[in-house]
């Protein structure tokens, strides 16, 4: 609601056209109509996906895996959901209650709210703008298109900390407590190449909607055969990064520091039980369907893709489907392949690789559109700043080397 | 439509503020701190502020409240401090003597200019071209305008991170810790048998 009074005033610059007009009961009935659905898919993907974690897992490690209830097992979450409605709610003596109780809604709400700015169908083949024709008005397939888009997903990964750190803090444990420290380390230090990463891609696309971004990114690509997705205009290093930084942030392994289970037990959640538990639970696969999302979006073109026979809108859906699915399955094939890093390891790999390597990359990147803007030779632009960034990079590594050097000898004598 | 969220978020912001004060356990003042700034972060998007709203919850709420949360546990500071003790003389009532002087100072402005001081209105400027989105305004505005301001504020954070890293260096003369002194007379190893035992 508040998304729809502000995005009236914004009307003329961006943002889905069902709202550019006067607002009457219709509009308001497909906006919920809207949440209602994404509310049941989110549902839904999260049920499949724990059950494709499961399964692939099983696969990649020569086991069965689920199996039993309903048809290859895709039943299995259901019962181990209806299974933790009935548990009895355990509540530690030592916690603290109030805080305790709410977490897990912390966790829960950023993970569906984040899917609300997601292109998720529409035609974008041959120049269509995505929008569809719904019960008479014209709309985009996506719940919300806010002028700040990506900002909005940046905000709330930044909520979801408080979720994990404040379910740690208030079990009244130790390991969760470790947990939860971990976690609000980890967390804050990945968002900042997440953000890096992002700022490419909206250098890139010119614009923070999403929805602007799969406009960006549709269309004739170059040889007209490669797709002028963001992952090849932007370079690979901002894909990379971001795929890296959503894995820490999304705590899943190789990164999973916060919920080691041969250090801390459970982790963050060690203390709840029932349904409290099953909120984390749902949350965290929620995310990873969500961040898959979000990648396909910033670096893959969303939905946009050629639409070979019958309705544009349907082939959206696929095309975004299709490639969410291929991320997912990476994000679970990294999953059972790669081992726990160390947690001295995951800092240095954030702020020593990461950050300096995405803030050098859109600094390259911003050269090189200032350069094209000013009619200045591209290539010797980009070779001078890349030539310069690493000058700048060597002089680091030098005087870090001489400084550890000096520091050493110190300590000898 | 827009008083209703006015007065939902005011109270929210009212009711985190009076918990920040009121608070005794440190993690629950800083949980209502972050209810305050969340508040007034729906309050900016009321005003039509989306940049603004959304920096707002990224910054503070996500990273400054985060990091006093993070000191807050690591120093494990979450059992209920004793507030009858002041470590400064005579601040609560320098504090109260302050605030009354702000709120009357509020009230005193909303008295004397009327309706001159509260006209409901968006903003004092109009938005520089309604054609152009808000946040590519902005961001030519402070890449352009307001420039040196900028240049300014980053060199103030580079020498606060330089600074930061000058605090947290080891001192240059780094001595490893001593062997600690021998807790008997007879030496580190009391369990070796000395000679004049061993002739027994």
């Amino acid at each position: 609601m508040i998304a729809a009074a502000s995005s009236i005033a914004a009307a003329t610059v961006s943002g889905d056209p069902l709202l550019a007009g006067h607002i009457d009961l219709v509009i308001v009935l497909i906006v919920i109509l809207k949440v209602v659905v994404i509310f049941g898919l989110m549902l839904v993907a999260t049920m499949l996906m724990i059950w494709f974690e499961r399964k692939v897992v099983s696969d990649l490690q020569n086991r069965v895996g689920p199996n039993t209830a309903g048809p290859f097992g895709i039943l299995q979450t259901l019962a181990d959901g209806i299974k933790f409605f009935f548990k009895e709610d355990l509540k530690p003596a030592r916690a603290q209650m109030r805080v305790f109780i709410l977490a897990p809604f912390l966790t829960v709400v950023p993970a569906f709210l984040l899917f609300t700015i997601v292109p998720f169908g529409g035609d974008f083949s041959n120049g269509h703008d995505g929008s569809v024709e719904l019960f008479g008005h014209t709309t985009y397939l996506q719940l919300a298109d806010p002028a700040i888009g990506i900002l909005f997903a940046l905000a709330l990964s930044s909520i979801a900390v408080y979720g994990v750190m404040l379910a740690g803090w208030s079990s009244g444990s130790k390991y969760p407590l470790i947990s939860s420290v971990r976690a609000s380390a980890q967390m804050v230090s990945y968002e900042a190449a997440l953000g890096l990463s992002v700022c490419s891609v909206v250098l890139v696309s010119g614009t923070l909607s999403t929805h602007g971004m799969v406009m960006a990114q549709a269309g004739e690509g170059w040889f007209s055969f490669i797709p002028h997705w963001n992952i090849i205009a932007a370079g690979v290093v901002p894909f990379v990064v971001f795929l890296l930084a959503s894995q820490a942030e999304l705590n899943r392994p190789p990164f999973d520091l916060v919920e080691a289970e041969q250090e801390l037990v459970g982790g963050y959640h060690t203390e709840y039980s029932s349904i409290r538990f099953a909120l984390f639970f749902v949350a965290e696969f929620m995310n990873s369907v969500t961040m898959a999302a979000i990648i396909v979006t910033l670096f893959l073109g969303g939905p946009a893709g050629p639409a070979i026979l019958g309705p544009g809108w349907l082939w959206g859906i696929f095309w975004f489907l299709l490639k969410v699915l291929a991320f997912l399955f990476l994000f679970v094939w990294i999953r059972s392949s790669v081992p726990r890093v160390r947690y001295d390891q995951l800092m240095d790999l954030g702020w020593k690789v990461l950050i300096p390597l995405s803030l050098g990359w859109v600094i390259l990147l911003a050269t090189y559109y200032v350069a094209r803007d000013q009619h200045w030779n591209g290539v010797i632009t980009i070779a001078l700043g890349a030539a310069l960034g690493l000058t700048g990079y060597g002089l680091l590594r030098f005087a870090i080397g001489t400084s550890r050097v000096k520091r050493l000898q110190g300590v000898v004598e | 439509m827009e008083t209703a969220v006015f007065i939902v978020c005011a109270l929210i912001v009212l009711s985190g503020a009076i918990g920040v004060v009121m608070s005794r356990n440190p993690v629950h003042a800083a949980l209502s701190l972050v209810a305050t700034l969340f508040g007034i972060a729906v309050l900016f998007l009321n005003l039509g502020a989306q940049l603004l709203a959304v920096v707002q919850v990224i910054v503070y709420t996500g990273a400054i409240v985060v990091l006093i949360l993070f000191v807050l546990m690591l120093l494990g500071v979450d059992e209920d401090e004793d507030l009858e003790t002041e470590p400064i003389v005579g601040q609560r009532v320098v504090a109260v003597l302050i605030g009354l002087v702000l709120a009357g100072a509020v009230l005193a402005v909303i008295i004397i200019g009327k309706d001159a001081a509260v006209t409901g209105a968006h903003s004092a400027t109009a938005a520089i071209s309604p054609t152009v989105a808000n946040v590519v305004q902005i961001g030519q505005q402070l890449f352009t305008t307001y420039v040196f301001a900028l240049e300014i504020t980053a060199g103030l954070l580079t020498i606060a991170v330089v600074g930061a890293v000058l605090l947290s260096r080891r001192p240059k003369d780094l001595q490893p810790i001593p062997e600690p002194e021998s807790m008997t007379e007879m030496g580190d190893d009391p369990l070796t048998v000395t000679t004049e035992e061993a002739a027994h």
